[in-house]
Parts: structure tokens; sequence; C-alpha cells
């Protein structure tokens, strides 16, 4: 059993304050949207959840078993797709894939990238250097790297953006494989995204 | 521990396999060092003609060439993880050491590769002596290494800024100004056909100097790559 807990999170920039004590305590199986309007915080909640940013105050901690995870571990469970994390231009599909593997310790093999890119609908594109990709076919690859590390942990910002219809089918497939053996945490501010959690936060 | 070894190893590889591959198909940070380093070259030649050059001035000419051709181009490793907006995906999925390490070993072929066109050239343009040119040799790699380790972290502090370019020199430099005044005057000995032994002191303190900067670096690293 994987659990995620946020105790107290506040994030001021400057003088503003972003929003502040916030709780959360997720554990696999549960997804959550998380919604509100634009500036409400919906993305820098869900870059301190990830930690790549700190919080003014607050902490976040992940557990497997009740056991907290480290950094380490964190790399290999937790999978976030979002507009602002940005693959290699310059390398191709598959050794974007190829990379993030190795980097973070793990190995992917020529079938596990295929069967990858198969499911985000990029099957004979991962030779193709993602520079040539469109933006939708960019938001594709990002879940196919989502997905590469089998995660616990699932963080979706703005989940379907760029997306065409069979990219969305794709997307909601995907959550669904996922929801039960995952903590599915998604921000968006489309109505028809809401549903793609079990439960609802609004921020603003 | 030898597994996490062997697993860092492995990581700071596919950063300096991955970082090499970007830079054989953009050849941004290969272009700028060169045509640095060969364009103050051929200055430095034409206004010399055919002046015959103290050793002293020798070794600082030559250590102003390879330090100006190192900032024009080191910053890149960085800079273009901040400017693609690939180095949040990579905060996300690698270890910092593992992105340090491989950074590192990236900067240093790239100062390899440097070094190993515009030394002969130097020579060549300057008519200096090739007696001691072994020794010059050890002389340039210890440099080469202190380079790279002094201003790989620097890089990596000024890819966030808005004015990369000039703030690479500028905080490098007074970091870099021992080392570099070590390395001219044991250039000079070894150009005025002394041996190594000779400047054994000033090679103590160049080894000494590549030591605490990487140890210091790794350090340090983890906090400058997160916010």
């Amino acid at each position: 059993m994987f659990a995620l807990k946020a105790v107290k999170l506040s994030k001021k920039f400057g003088q503003r304050t972003v929003f502040s004590d916030i709780n959360l305590e997720l554990n696999s199986g549960d997804s959550i949207a998380i919604t509100g309007p634009n500036g409400s915080g919906k993305t820098t909640l869900l870059k301190l959840l990830v930690k790549l940013h700190r919080p003014t105050s607050g902490n976040v901690n992940f557990f497997d078993d009740g056991r907290a995870l480290d950094e380490d571990a964190l790399r290999h469970r937790v999978s976030f797709v979002s507009p602002y994390l940005n693959l290699y231009d310059q390398l191709s599909g598959e050794e974007n894939l190829n990379f993030f593997a190795a980097v973070r310790g793990g190995n992917i093999t020529g079938k596990g990238i295929e069967s990858l890119l198969e499911k985000v609908g990029l099957a004979k594109r991962g030779l193709d250097l993602v520079g040539t990709y469109s933006t939708g076919m960019k938001q594709r690859l990002k879940y196919a790297l989502a997905l590469s590390n089998n995660p616990q942990f699932l963080f979706l910002d703005e989940p379907m953006s760029a997306l065409d219809d069979s990219g969305k089918e794709i997307v909601k497939k995907i959550i669904d494989e996922f929801r039960e053996q995952c903590v599915i945490v998604l921000a968006t501010n489309e109505k028809e995204e809401y549903a793609l959690g079990r439960q609802q936060c609004r921020l603003g | 521990m030898g597994d996490n070894s062997a697993g860092l190893v492995s990581k700071s590889l596919a950063v300096f396999v991955k970082d090499l591959r970007l830079e054989l198909r953009s050849r941004y940070g290969l272009n700028a060092i060169f045509m640095f380093g060969i364009t103050t070259l051929a200055v430095v030649s034409f206004s010399l003609g055919q002046a015959a050059l103290p050793p002293k001035v020798l070794g600082a000419l030559f250590w102003i060439i390879i330090f100006f051709s190192a900032m024009s181009g080191l910053a890149q490793v960085f800079v273009r993880e901040e400017e693609q907006q690939t180095a949040l995906t990579l905060r996300l999925t690698a270890d910092p050491d593992a992105v340090f390490l491989g950074k590192l070993f990236f900067n240093f072929a790239l100062l390899i590769l440097m070094a190993a066109v515009i030394t002969p050239l130097f020579f060549i343009f300057t008519d200096a002596s090739t007696a001691g040119a072994i020794n010059f040799l050890v002389i340039l790699f210890i440099g080469i290494i202190d380079l790279c380790a002094a201003t790989t972290l620097v890089a990596a502090i000024i890819a966030k800024a808005a004015v990369k370019g000039a703030l690479f020199a500028v905080l490098a430099f007074p970091i870099l100004l021992p080392m570099l005044i070590a390395l001219t005057l044991s250039s000079e000995k070894i150009m005025s056909g002394e041996s190594l032994s000779e400047a054994a002191k000033m090679i103590q303190f160049l080894i000494a100097y590549a030591i605490v900067m990487i140890t210091a670096s790794i350090l340090l690293f983890k906090y400058v790559w997160q916010e």
C-alpha cells in the first residue's frame, strides 16, 4: 500500500500567498482532481507534491507500507506529466525513453519501448526526433515516459492538454488502468476532466 | 555501497552520453569554443608578427586563450537544459550527483577536444619551443581538470539567470584566478626548459585545487540544482 501525505502546505511568492494549510492524505486506489480558476495554484501545488519546488511551510511525504520513501525511491515510483516538463527535441522518442530509464537506474528493453509507444499511439514514430513531433505527439510521449517506470504515484497537470480525441481516449484508458494500483493526482480547469478523479479539491 | 557506486557511474555515464549526443547534433558548444579559440589565436598571431616572446608572456597568452574559449562554451551544458525546459524533467528523474558528474565529464571531454586543436596551433603560430612538450601536456591536462572542476558548478548557477553569457565569466573569474596564476607560472617554467620537478609546488597546488573544487561542487550542487 502506497500513501501520500501533505500536511499544512502553504506557498507564498513574495508577499502573495498562493494557498495555505492544504492537507492531503491519499492511498493507492485514490484519485483526486485539483480544480480551480487560473492562478489559484493548481500547478504550484503539483510541483510541491512532486518536490520540484519547496513549500513555504508544511511538508510532503511518500510512504510504502508505512515506511517513508527516500528521494531515490521516489524517482522510481513517481511520474509526472505536465506541459512544462519537456523532453529532448534533438533525441528521438526511443532515445528519450532509454535515457530517462538509464538515468533513473532502471533498464528498458526495445520491446518495452515499442509497447509503450504503441500504447500512446506513437508506434513507428519512435525513431523520429522529438523536435519533429507535433505538440500532441509530444504530450503522448510524455505519457510513455510516465508509464515507463510503472509508477505508484501519478501526477497529471492538464492531462489532456494538446491532445486530439483519440489522445484523450488513451489518457482515460491509462488512468483507468492505473487507478487501482496508483495514487493519482491531476490538476485541471476543464470540466470534462473533473470526473477523472474520484475526489475533488478546489483551490481559490 | 558497491552497487550505489556502480549505479552512480552508469547514471553519470547516461547523462554524459546524452549530452555528447545532443552536442554532436547541435554543435553549439563546440562551435562557440572553436570559433573563439581560433579567432583569438589568429589575432594574437597577427599582432605578434615575427616577434619572439619570452616564456612568461607565452604562458599567459596560452591560458588567456584557453580561459576565454572555455568561458564561451562550458556553460552550455546547463544553459541548454534551462532554455529547452528539460531541466525540470531531469530534476524529477535523475540523481543530482549523476547529473553533476555526467556534465563534468562532458565539459572535460569538450575541453580536451578544444586543447587538442588549439595547443598545436598555438605552438605553430607563436613559434614557441616544443622542447618540454610532454611536460607542458601534463600541466595542460591538470589545468583542464581544474577548469572543469571550477566552472561546472558556476555553469549550473548562471543557467537560471537572465544574463547568462557575461555572468559566467564574471562569476567564474574570481574562483579561477588562483588556478590561472598557478597555471601561468608553471607553464612559464616548462616553456623555459625547466623540468616538472621545478614546478612541483604549483602542480601540487593545482591537483589540490581540483580535489577541493570537485568535492565542494558535489556537496553544493544538489542545492543549486534544486529550487
